[in-house]
């Protein structure tokens, strides 16, 4: 067994240094188009062909519905589009302030936080950049996070996938078996609208419908500090990231 | 029953079916294609399935429902080793005559496919012992049924609550037998699937599986959508083996148009597929030691399948590959020297997965959870049908790649690793060895690509056609037709997943509780790609 032990401390420490600084690696995140530019020729023929409709023009300026998103290039330069992508993580929002009263020092959520992940019809991404939190270079455990097997010890539920009709009594039991104060958070796009998939004759718009969202991850899927950033800010310990005006009105509840 | 036929034979089929029974079969051959067509009554179905794979050694791959105007269509794909191509056994019948004689009888990996079948179109198959709810839940009413083509799939269903009491009979009759529930939420992050292990104590006696909780009908809400939302689709329904079904749709769709990717995009399609499988291989090793409780191996593994992540998200943009097939070829191009950086990523992640391989060998406490632990014997690989990794630790060297080379894996030169025990621990070798054969693949393609175009002009059109790829988790047809409007009519979806899903409580069953988590973790498999 010592040869393991060995092998650990060779290897040496890989986590990442966010959220303390930022990650500078490649390949920790697919970008976005960026929002707020000015529109033009290039941005009416890539609202065209934005397959879900993330891309809005609002007057002059285009406009990104980041719950939409599914990162499928199309409007990305290099590819046939010519909208500006932007690289970054911090991406997550939160959706109602009304519930974050209790995020002052000394607050309930300010401690250790217990997770649990609820796959309510996710394609597996989603799930696996979940699953890379608890791995060595994201190691959520050192913020004091901590993925649980039981709702009944969650404090966080972190819903993943549009909500199948199979799904949906397995959501609002998971939900209703975690103690108060809860929250949830809806990771990509599939949780916040459905995704490719939804609304359809099996499957949802999102967790919204089901269970209150309080803390939106937008991505498809969104890598694993996205996901980081979620969770901070669900306790208050990174600030929410802007979110479309459009998004902020509809409660997250409108769809396709 | 295996390498039993040749290229002649693949000739002589038609020959030997119509001399058999004469006047009942109608065979084409579309040489171009290796495709036999056998176009036969629902009497001679079931003995015309058993001839074929009894003495000309093929095997069942799918079967494709489709609903014409006045008729059903159903064809069963059958395929088999190098050389003999694909077997189409085509069966009409009336729109009323709901009745098909089942072959699972004779065919064992024909079950989920009729029970899907009469679960979702509503027809029967007399002789099958065990239709009724499969894909839908008890809450969803008999009479409805989803894939018929009146059906609005766009339009919300109206919701039933699902009983929370539902329970399977159990037929342990035993002092002191219970039935242990896991699921559909359990354990840390799970993809949702429910499990009843029936046991009188230590050992799992039966397992009842109940899947299709993430049932995102994908079949049919991409039924009217045109080739480029379906597209979405077929990557999406599956993060973890994207690149594979979209490459299997977009080979579909290219068949349908009669227009070849230009061999620039076929040599970087096999350089993506092998990365995405090395990759999933990677992750399947890191479940493996994960559930062994191996920690310092777990992290190991767990710091390879991100490094594997970020290699792909720096190459290609995406982590999961996404956005990168489109029909035709690509949707971008990658410069060489990028490409020979990514082999060199790709030899390094293997050098220390290797040593992490060389570190498990010799671990007497790891060894002792997976050997001799989830045996699935040879016969039984057959009689399931099982793909993939596990169906190549039972012995069977099944792999499309070599069986139906498609986009240029013929002139690629591999080894499909075969181990004979068909345990835990000959599943975790054949990984390693996959790998190791996935990251040989892409330094010999990256280093050396053909010049040229990245996609060639595409232009849907009407038409039918199979795709096909061996993807991470084994063999996945993709049957695809294309309305004159251009928009696609019917995508039946056959994942390796599901196919192994069916075997996997020969694996599960006669062992203990205790290994059931290892059980699963060898088989590596996804319930968003077999729910679909």
């Amino acid at each position: 067994m010592t040869k393991w032990v060995l092998k650990g401390l060779r290897t040496g420490i890989v986590t990442t240094a966010y959220p303390g600084r930022d990650e500078t690696a490649g390949g920790v995140s697919p970008g976005r188009p960026a929002g707020g530019l000015p529109f033009d020729a290039g941005s009416s023929i890539d609202v065209e062909r934005c397959p879900t409709r993330a891309l809005i023009r609002d007057g002059q300026c285009l406009r990104v519905d980041y719950r939409r998103c599914v990162h499928c290039f199309r409007c990305a330069p290099g590819r046939e589009g010519s909208t500006q992508w932007q690289d970054g993580y911090e991406w997550a929002a939160r959706l109602n302030d009304r519930r974050y009263e209790d995020l002052s020092p000394g607050g309930v959520f300010r401690r250790s936080l217990h997770i649990r992940v609820v796959d309510a019809g996710a394609c597996g991404a989603c799930l696996s950049e979940i699953e890379q939190l608890n791995k060595p270079y994201y190691n959520i455990h050192r913020l004091g996070f901590f993925l649980t097997p039981t709702p009944r010890e969650a404090d966080v539920l972190l819903v993943a996938g549009p909500v199948t009709d199979h799904m949906r009594m397995a959501l609002k039991k998971a939900y209703e078996a975690m103690p108060t104060p809860k929250r949830v958070v809806a990771v990509g796009a599939c949780a916040l609208c459905g995704g490719v998939f939804g609304p359809s004759f099996i499957s949802g718009g999102g967790a919204s419908d089901i269970v209150p969202v309080d803390v939106a991850v937008p991505g498809c899927p969104p890598p694993p500090l996205a996901l980081i950033h979620g969770l901070l800010a669900t306790v208050g310990r990174k600030p929410s990231a802007s979110w479309p005006s459009t998004a902020l009105e509809s409660g997250g509840k409108e769809n396709v | 029953m295996e390498n039993s036929m040749d290229e002649t034979t693949f000739q002589s089929l038609p020959d030997a079916a119509a001399k058999r029974w004469p006047g009942q079969v109608q065979v084409n051959l579309d040489v171009r294609r290796s495709i036999c067509l056998l176009t036969c009554g629902g009497s001679l179905l079931r003995d015309i399935c058993e001839w074929v794979c009894s003495t000309s050694g093929y095997r069942f791959a799918t079967l494709a429902v489709e609903e014409e105007a006045s008729q059903w269509l159903l064809r069963y794909v059958f395929y088999g080793q190098s050389g003999i191509g694909q077997l189409h056994i085509l069966l009409r019948t009336p729109k009323e005559d709901v009745a098909i004689p089942s072959i699972s009888g004779v065919i064992h990996a024909a079950d989920w496919h009729e029970r899907e079948t009469e679960d979702l179109f509503g027809l029967t198959f007399t002789g099958h012992p065990r239709l009724g709810d499969f894909v839908l839940h008890e809450e969803w009413p008999e009479d409805v049924k989803p894939m018929r083509s009146g059906f609005d799939a766009r339009l919300p269903y109206r919701r039933r609550e699902l009983d929370p009491e539902w329970r399977p009979q159990s037929i342990v009759q035993a002092p002191g037998a219970f039935m242990m529930p896991i699921g559909p939420v359990y354990s840390d992050v799970a993809e949702s699937a429910h499990f009843l292990l029936e046991t009188v104590g230590e050992d799992v006696i039966r397992t009842i599986r109940r899947f299709f909780y993430k049932y995102r009908g994908v079949e049919k809400i991409s039924e009217g959508c045109p080739v480029d939302q379906v597209i979405l689709l077929s990557e999406r329904f599956s993060g973890t083996s994207a690149f594979a079904h979209s490459l299997a749709f977009c080979q579909a769709v290219e068949e349908i148009a009669g227009v070849d990717a230009p061999p620039r995009a076929k040599a970087l399609r096999i350089v993506l597929a092998e990365l995405e499988r090395l990759r999933c291989h990677i992750a399947a090793i890191a479940g493996i030691c994960g559930s062994t409780a191996l920690s310092v191996a777990t992290s190991q593994a767990g710091i390879l399948e991100e490094e594997a992540l970020r290699i792909t998200g720096a190459f290609t943009g995406h982590r999961y590959l996404f956005g990168l097939n489109r029909p035709g070829g690509l949707t971008r191009d990658f410069n060489n020297s990028t490409c020979r950086g990514l082999a060199d990523d790709a030899a390094r992640l293997i050098e220390r997965l290797c040593k992490l391989n060389d570190m498990l060998r010799f671990t007497s406490s790891f060894l002792d959870r997976i050997e001799e632990v989830g045996v699935i014997s040879r016969e039984q690989a057959i009689a399931y049908g099982l793909v993939g990794p596990i169906a190549r630790a039972s012995g069977l060297a099944r792999d499309l790649r070599r069986a139906l080379p498609y986009c240029g894996y013929e002139t690629v030169d591999f080894d499909v690793p075969v181990e004979t025990e068909g345990d835990g621990y000959a599943r975790l070798r054949v990984l390693f060895r996959e790998a190791e054969q996935s990251a040989a693949i892409i330094r010999k393609m990256a280093t050396a690509l053909p010049d040229g175009e990245i996609a060639g002009p595409f232009e849907c059109a009407a038409g039918a056609a199979l795709g096909w790829v061996e993807a991470p988790r084994g063999a996945a047809f993709h049957w695809v037709r294309i309305t004159e409007s251009g928009a696609v009519g019917r995508y039946r979806l056959t994942t390796p997943s599901f196919t192994n899903w069916h075997g996997f409580h020969l694996a599960a069953e006669h062992f203990a509780f205790q290994d059931f988590p290892i059980i699963m973790a060898t088989f590596g498999l996804s319930n968003a790609e077999s729910d679909r």
